[in-house]
This record gives C-alpha cells, structure tokens and sequence, in this order.
C-alpha cells in the first residue's frame, strides 16, 4: 500500500534491540557514503603524517566528519590552533538542533539523564537521519537501545573504512592516493547538495563555497570563520527577506 | 619540547581543538532539549552557519589540495568536481554517481595531465 512505509520493528529484548541497530547501519546506503568519506579521511590523516591511533581516537571522540576533516587539514598545514578550533565549532554548531530534535524520541519517562550522554555523543547526520526515520516505529522502551546499537553500527564502520584509507595511501601509487584525497571534498560537496532542503541551504553552500575560495585565495586570516558565519549569515537573512516578501 | 611531550601533542590537540569545540555543541543539546523545535530561527540560522562553514572547507581542500592530490593540476580538480556534480543532479540527485563520475574524471584527467 503506498504511503504506509514499512512495518514497526519489533524486539524481544533490549539487547536484540541493539543488535537491531547494528543490523541497521550496516544495512543502510549511508555505510557507503561512510566508507568513501572515512576512507578519503584515512588517506588525508596518512598524508599529513597522523598516526592511524590519532584518526581512530578521531574518530571515536570527534564523531563528525567535517569537523574531521577541518582538524587534520588544519593540524596537516600548521593553521594556528585557535583558528582550527574556531572552525571546528562553527561546523559542529549543527549538531545542536540535532540533539534537541533526537533526544524527545530516545526518552521516556524513566529514562535518567546518563543514559542520553551516549546518544547525544553519537549524535551526527548519518544516524541522525536514519534515527528520525526508524525510533518513531519502535516500542519506546527499545528506542534507547536501538539507536545506540546504530550508531556503534556506524562508528564501528567508519573506524574500519578510516585504518581502509590510511593503508591504502600508504601504499598506493601517486594517482590512485590522489583520487582518494579527492574523495573528501567531492563527496562533502555532492552529499551536502544533497542534504539542501530549501532554498536557504543551497545559498548557504553557494556562498561558503564563494567565500571560503575567495578569502583563503586573499589569504585572509580566520577565512573559515568568516565564510562560516558571513555566508551563513547572509544566506539565512535572505530567506528571512524572500519569507517576509512572500 | 622533550621527546614524550612531542609524541602526546597530537593527541593534546585532538582533544583540545578537536573534540571539545565539537562536543561542547552536543552537550548544549542535552541541556536544553526542551522547547526548541527544528524550524525556530536559531535553529535554521546555525544550520546554515554549519553548512557555509563545510562549504568554506571544501573550497580550501580543492584550492589548495595538499600531497599526493597536489600534483594533479587545478583545472582537473575543478573540472572533475563540476561535471561530477553536473552528473549528480543529471542523475535524479544520485550521490553515488555524482562522486564516480568526478572520481573517473579525476583519474582520467590525472593520468593524462599530471605535473
């Protein structure tokens, strides 16, 4: 029947629940988007002389590909440290609306404040999208369990895919290291296109993407903040004005 | 800067400039998880701060690419990720084909053209 989607999941236990979630991630299309991106983030930690203990505890604690990425180009081309950590903040900045609109699903009543450290740790796109479309169709007292099961699904990936791509340019001839450095950016690109719901995330990207080429070309100092918080900005007060307008 | 400092200050940096700048955005959610829904302004305004902070980076990552990404010339660079997002919209929004197209360009384009 169309429109119905499909049929609750149901679990006997809370561990069958977990393993539910496991299941789930390594079942869904967004592990191939994770093993281009953490393979490509493999190769980019080997190039800049990152030990692959460093991309696995990365990994583990950051938990946010962009942010990653930021961290290891910016370690990699010696950016001041203040100005890496600024970036890094800017793009986790995200991550806040996304915890507030996960936890309401995870929790009942008598779930205690500890036992949401872990989603709200794990919390990132991949299993924030996956989460929002699966916890609505589980008992409630599974949830907690489930999406903990999908996101050590998916950090379990990644740190395989990163240690992947870190072999990989290691022992790969020039050109093929090059395609999979390539990797990060073009799949940043294309997936966050993807991601644009409405017109105010496609300015968004169209204007870092301006800015961020034109300050870095300009060699302006903090050119990621301001591409982040300048174009984000801006794209944010024109949809306020085409809204108003409309 | 003695020899175990120098071995422990990636990992310093990691936690430091990495992982607290990044976490600190979760625990703000935890704390105050009530009373905010997904299309308040502030809200919409840090989504797009975030997503023209990622769009920053990658312009930078293809600029300025760095190692073995370096020696394939700039107008490949460029090319590739053009036409590869040209596919991806072509192709009903496909990232898969979007990212092997760019990728095969990247190949070709490298292979023919490298410095």
């Amino acid at each position: 029947m169309p429109g119905t989607g499909p049929l609750p999941m149901t679990f006997q236990s809370a561990t069958a629940a977990y393993l539910g979630g496991i299941r789930s991630a390594w079942t869904s299309v967004f592990l191939l988007v994770m093993a281009g991106t953490y393979i490509g983030l493999g190769a980019l930690a080997h190039d800049f002389g990152l030990s692959a203990l460093w991309l696995m505890l990365s990994t583990l604690f950051v938990w946010a590909a962009p942010a990653q990425v930021i961290l290891i180009s910016g370690i990699g081309t010696g950016a001041a440290l203040l100005e890496v950590a600024l970036a890094v903040t800017l793009s986790g900045i995200r991550l806040f609306p996304m915890v507030v609109a996960l936890l309401p699903l995870v929790r009942d009543r008598d779930t205690r404040l500890r036992d949401l450290l872990l989603p709200t740790h794990f919390t990132s796109v991949s299993m924030w999208v996956e989460s929002l479309r699966i916890l609505p169709q589980l008992a409630a007292e599974h949830r907690l369990a489930f999406c903990n099961g999908l996101s050590t699904g998916y950090m379990g990936a990644a740190v395989i895919f990163g240690f992947v791509g870190y072999y990989l340019a290691a022992g790969l001839p020039p050109l093929l290291a090059a395609t999979l450095l390539f990797l990060t950016p073009l799949s940043f690109l294309i997936s966050t296109a993807r991601n644009a719901r409405i017109m105010m995330d496609k300015l968004a990207l169209g204007l870092g993407l301006s800015l961020g080429a034109l300050l870095t070309v300009m060699n302006v100092q903090f050119d990621l903040m301001w591409a982040g918080v300048g174009g984000g900005t801006l794209a944010y007060a024109i949809h306020r004005v085409r809204e108003a307008m409309a | 800067m003695t020899a175990a400092m120098a071995e422990l200050w990636p990992f310093l940096v990691l936690i430091t400039v990495g992982f607290l700048p990044n976490e600190i955005w979760r625990v703000f959610g935890l704390v105050l998880a009530r009373g905010l829904n997904e299309d308040s302004e502030i809200v919409m305004w840090s989504r797009a701060v975030a997503t023209a902070t990622l769009a920053g980076v990658i312009a930078k990552l293809l600029l300025f690419s760095n190692g073995s990404l370096a020696a394939i010339p700039l107008s490949v660079r460029l090319g590739a990720t053009a036409i590869g997002f040209l596919v991806f919209l072509v192709a009903r929004r496909s990232v898969f084909a979007g990212v092997a197209a760019g990728e095969v360009l990247l190949l070709a384009g490298g292979y023919l053209f490298a410095n």
